[in-house]
Order: structure tokens, then sequence, then C-alpha cells
């Protein structure tokens, strides 16, 4: 079956027992990824992106840790699967690239020693072919003079350097799926965008790639699909193309108008979403978004089930608005946001103008 | 390599030199502490005082008497006691350094082995209840003075049941490991036991806490990625990182222990060692016999110092160039 994703998963829950009771950090979760694909996963701190992420490989191991769910790898539900054989699926199948480069390597081992490891963890080949294939990972991701770097210790490598042995690291075992926590988010500009032209050649060679990040700027380079979180829900999902030209939900509304454009009209002031994100320990019963929204009104209380857009079934949102209108509802939330930021602005102009002036500045910077 | 050693070897004489002064300077120096009015006895009267200070060579200059001293200890090596007129300090080291080496190097050995268990143990179950179980027996075994500890093993070892369960139990002593290697266990095994229980439970508690870090960094997390068994995740990753800070409290307690600090040990067993002499010889305010012995722990202090920072570097690539 050509169509069958390669990962699918299927209301994923997460709980923790904290001493205020229990908190929900993924609700309910449901996507997957075909093969060769790549998803990109954007929402703001806490909105449960990396939680489900390491809940799908079982990496959460505090024993305060509740999950539920169904995840489906190639036909197989990793949550009941015995531990032996979650290992071989582990860094073998699925591989995953953690956000700070600096602490994710084991500090008293070569590098090529921790390539080696995890090549040697997987398939029966010697000390000495596995170091031999640590070298041309090494070289793969664009170490230079990787035959004698691969001795280095972590400590001896720069940040994005360490970032790529962690990826060559994940290559190792040329998984099918590759899931990067914020690859990019601990490092330079500059190197970003290498790390990111990596991830592309590697989805080039067939992997499919899962990519969390709050950068919409990286999603809208490299994603085929986006998933939009909020609370530990899904807010919006659809073909990237979509989401980013058509945008259903609020929450992307908002997402989206905050990222300061490099043509057209520069505002005076970026806007941004008001309130801040929603606490997994007071999640409301309706939508997640509501008390951040603009547009909400009383049905909203009631939780949003996802649907599809019309005419596009494969972009789809959870919001209680009316679906065909959204065009000009987002309009005039994005005049509310505009003029509620300019207003804030006018009031505090007068009292800080030292501070206007560094908005200024930093407005002009880029 | 070669620059290091020699860095190490100056700084250890330097701290060696420091020592021998201080040592000297606190018995000689100190106001109201006479060495004479302690080897002429009690109530001697001032010709004996004097005879006995010009016999000594007390009435000589400070530095000239620190020098010949150190003349007599390091270039003649014929330092004679004060006490015992003819008993020569170095044969008396060299006759007890077997002795304490024997009793700390066994105890090290289980020691390290039952804490680096222990502690292991209680991080890997951290959440049952064998964890804070394992902790208590640590707390315990932290609690429990040699002094005490060793006397009760003794009354209990050669009184109470040293007829029935403790027959085999030598009465206390030390015998060479070259005269007899299997009494020579014998004799050590219960002094063994009670020096190592306390550090047992210090290094037990101390690795545990490293562990538990550890098993929360996240190089765990990437090992647990990789697909690692959680065993090798646990000993090639979690513990290997957390032994560095282990290893470095070793080298002093052991420098420490080997110079002379197994004292309560020694005494409540019966054993001869250098922690023995130098009590014996505080007690007289036998001055050449502590110089000897301060010195030859302060060695053993510094030794055991350098040999941890080449330890350390092997054990942290990170503490290398630094």
């Amino acid at each position: 079956m050509p169509d069958q994703p390669l990962l699918d998963v299927t209301d994923l829950r997460v709980s923790f027992r904290t001493r205020r009771g229990r908190v929900t950090a993924v609700d309910g979760l449901s996507f997957s990824v075909a093969p060769g694909e790549v998803l990109g996963v954007v929402g703001e701190s806490g909105s449960g992106k990396s939680v489900s992420m390491l809940a799908v490989l079982r990496l959460l191991t505090n024993p305060n840790v509740t999950v539920s769910g169904e995840v489906l790898f190639r036909g197989r539900d990793l949550l009941s699967l015995p531990d032996k054989q979650m290992r071989a699926i582990r860094g073998r199948e699925i591989a995953m690239v953690f956000q700070d480069p600096m602490t994710a390597l084991t500090p008293v081992y070569t590098v090529g020693w921790q390539i080696a490891e995890q090549i040697r963890a997987h398939e029966p080949v010697s000390r000495k072919e596995a170091h031999a294939r640590a070298v041309e990972l090494l070289s793969d991701v664009g170490i230079p003079d990787a035959a004698s770097r691969v001795n280095a210790y972590p400590h001896e490598f720069s940040g994005g350097m360490r970032q790529r042995a962690v990826i060559a690291m994940a290559l190792a075992c040329s998984p099918a799926l590759l899931i990067a926590d914020e690859p990019t988010t601990a490092l330079d500009v500059t190197i970003q965008a290498q790390i990111l032209d990596l991830m592309r050649e590697l989805n080039a060679r067939g992997s499919a790639v899962v990519l969390i990040t709050h950068d919409m700027g990286v999603v809208s380079e490299i994603a085929d699909r986006v998933l939009v979180m909020y609370g530990g829900r899904v807010a919006e999902e659809g073909p990237r193309q979509a989401v980013f030209h058509v945008p259903r939900h609020p929450y992307t509304w908002g997402l989206l108008d905050s990222v300061p454009r490099v043509g057209g009209t520069r505002l005076r002031r970026l806007p941004t979403i008001a309130g801040v994100p929603v606490s997994p320990d007071s999640l409301p019963e309706g939508c997640a978004f509501a008390p951040r929204c603009r547009l909400r009104h009383e049905r909203c209380d009631e939780r949003p089930e996802l649907s599809a857009a019309p005419g596009t079934p494969a972009h789809r949102d959870a919001c209680r608005l009316p679906a065909d209108d959204r065009t000009s509802l987002r309009l005039t939330a994005r005049a509310a946001a505009t003029g509620a930021a300019a207003a804030e602005h006018a009031g505090r102009a007068s009292k800080a103008e030292r501070a206007d002036k560094a908005d200024v500045e930093r407005e002009a910077a880029p | 390599m070669l620059y290091f050693a020699a860095r190490r070897f100056l700084s250890a004489l330097l701290v060696m030199f420091a020592i021998s002064v201080l040592v000297f300077l606190i018995f000689f120096a100190t106001p109201g502490v006479d060495p004479a009015a302690r080897i002429a006895g009690r109530n001697a009267d001032p010709a004996t005082l004097a005879q006995v200070r010009h016999a000594f060579g007390l009435d000589r200059p400070m530095p000239v008497r620190y020098l010949l001293m150190m003349k007599h200890l390091l270039v003649d090596r014929d330092l004679e006691s004060f006490v015992n007129r003819g008993a020569r300090v170095i044969p008396q080291i060299v006759q007890a350094a077997p002795v304490t080496l024997s009793l700390v190097v066994g105890a090290a050995i289980l020691w390290m082995a039952v804490g680096i268990l222990m502690g292991t143990a209680a991080a890997t179950m951290r959440g049952t209840a064998v964890d804070p179980l394992i902790m208590l027996v640590g707390v315990v075994g932290v609690s429990l003075p040699a002094y005490w500890l060793g006397e009760v093993v003794n009354l209990i070892t050669q009184k109470q049941l040293h007829g029935t369960v403790f027959s085999w139990v030598p009465p206390p002593g030390y015998v060479g490991l070259s005269q007899n290697p299997g009494e020579w266990a014998l004799h050590l095994l219960f002094p063994w036991l009670t020096l190592s229980v306390l550090y047992a439970g210090i290094y037990a508690r101390l690795l545990r806490g490293e562990v538990v870090t550890a098993l929360n960094e996240d190089y765990v997390r990437t090992a647990r990625a990789k697909g690692l068994s959680e065993r090798r995740i646990l000993v090639r990753h979690a513990l290997r990182c957390s032994l560095i800070p282990i290893v470095s409290l070793f080298g002093l307690d052991f420098g420490a222990l080997v110079g002379g600090a197994a004292l309560l040990t020694e005494v409540v067993f019966g054993l001869p060692g250098i922690g023995k002499l130098t009590f014996d010889a505080l007690q007289n305010l036998d001055l050449p016999v502590i110089m000897g012995t301060v010195l030859y722990a302060a060695f053993f202090v510094v030794l055991a110092n350098a040999l941890v920072d080449i330890l350390y570097a092997r054990l942290d690539p990170r503490a290398r160039h630094a």
C-alpha cells in the first residue's frame, strides 16, 4: 500500500502527575506522516510539540508520565511494543535530533566513538568498520577533515559542528523517519541554514522528517505539510501552501502576522498574540485558544473538532468560526490587533521616547 | 607530560618543606612548649634541664636545629627518637607503613566496590522502596564511628561468639603478607570491613546523587534515542560521567588514610601502623618520630593528589588541556 502513512498517531494523550494534580500536556493529538514527507510542527513554547514527539519514541522516562493513544509505525503500535523491539526501532528506523547540541553528546567519549556505538547497537559490524562509517558520515554532514576530527571530543567541536555530529549519528542507520526537535534553535543564523540544507538533503535521500520548531520561516522553507499545535491539541493542519496562504485558525493568523516581513509596507509595530500561552494545568473545556482569541463567541466554550476546509479536504482546522468566511474575518482580527498595538504604542510613546527610538532602530535594522 | 611531572614534583617538594617547617615550629617555637621539660621528666631541676637541652641540641639556634634534624632524617637517615634513645625513626616508619597500606588498600577496594554498587543501584531504583532503604543503610554506615564499631566487632568476634560462629577469627594483630598471605587476609578482614563501612556510605550517597543527575542529562536522552540498552546507558554513559568527582574525592581520602588517618581502626584492632605510631609519638611529644610520620603522611597525600590529577585527565577529556 503506497498510501499507508509511515507514522500514524491517533488520539495521543500525555499527562503528568504533579503536586497540583494532573496536568495534560498533549490532549488527543492525531496526525500522520507519509513516507518521504517533511512535516513541520509549529507552536509556541509549551504547546506540546516536543513532549508529543518524545512520547512517540517512548523517551518520556519520568514515572509520573502517563501516555495513552495509538502510535502506528509501519503498522506496529509503538506504545505497546516490548522494550527490546522498541530499542531496535529507536535509532535504526526512527532517529531523533534534539535542540541543544551542546549537551546532547556524552562529554567523555570521542564523537566517532559515539557514532560507532550507534551503528554497532543495530548492526553486527566490526569496530573498525563502524569507525570507518563514522568518518564517512561526518564528512557527509560537512565536517572538514573528518578522518581526524572523528577522534575529537564533543567539547572540541563548535555548536554547529556538534549539531552536525548529532545529525550524522541520527543518519547512521538511514532511518525512515527523523524527528528533529528544534534542531536550529540554539545555533547562529548562518549555521541554521546549513543544518536545514542537511535536513533537505536527508529528505531527498528518502527519509521522512518531522521538524519541530517555533520558527515559521523555517517551516515555510522546508515543510511539505504543516501541523500547528496549541495547548497540546492540533489547531490547524494542511499542506504548506494552504496553511501559509489561506490560514484558517485565528492562532495561525497570529503566528503568521507576528513574523516580520522583509518586503511590503513596514508596520509601525509588529502585531503580537495578546495574552500568554495557555498553561497545561488549566486547559479550558472548550477551544484552548479562546481566551486569547479576538473573535471568540459563546460556541467556543464547546471543544471544536478538526474539520476540513470547503474544497480542500487535506486542510483541516479546529475552530468554531464560520467555515467559508475566514479571509475577511482574518482582516477584521488583524485590524483589531494592529489597532490595539498602535493604541498601546501611542500611550507609551509619550512616556518612553527612548524605548520608541530603539524600536525604530530595530525595525530599520533588517 | 614531562613538564607536568616536573611541576608536580616541585610543588610536592614545596608542600613537604612547608609542612616540615610548620611541624617544627609548632613544637619548638610555641610559647610554653618545652621539649626539654618533657624529656627530663616531671619536676626536673634546672641543671638537669640544661643538660638535657645540651644533649638534645636544644640550646642551638632554631634554623640550625631544623637543618640538623632534616639532615639526620633525610641525609644520614639516623634520626633517633627522643623518648626511646637509640630507636631510629626511619626503620619504625618502614615497619609501620606496610601495615597501614595493607589495611587501607584492602578497605579502599571494598568501599569503592560496595559504594559504587549501592549508589548505582539506588539511583536506578529511584521511585521504589529500595532507594531510600539503600540510602538509610548508607547513613547508618556513615554514623557508626570506627572506634565504636571496631570495639563491637571485637566484642562479638573475640568474646561473645568466639566459641561458636567466629572461632576462625584470629586475635587482633598483624601478620605480614610475605609471611603468610592467608593469615594476613584473615587478620585484616574485620579491620577492612570496619574501615570501609564509613567510606562506603559516603561514596554511595555521593554517587547516587551524581548518577541521578547524569540520568537526567541530555546525553542520556540521546543515548536512549540511539536505541541502546538501559544497562549500557547506565554503565557506559551515566556511571562513567558520574565517576569523575568520585575519583578526585577518593584520591584525597586514600592519601589521608595511608598517611595515618586510619588511626582509630589501627588502635582498635591492634595494628602497628602509621596512625598508631604517630599517635604514640604525639603522646610522648617525641618530635623526631612526629616529624618523620608527618612528612611521610604529607608525601602520600601529595602523591595521591598527583595520581588523581593524572587519573582525572584520563577520565575527563575536558580537563586535559586546561
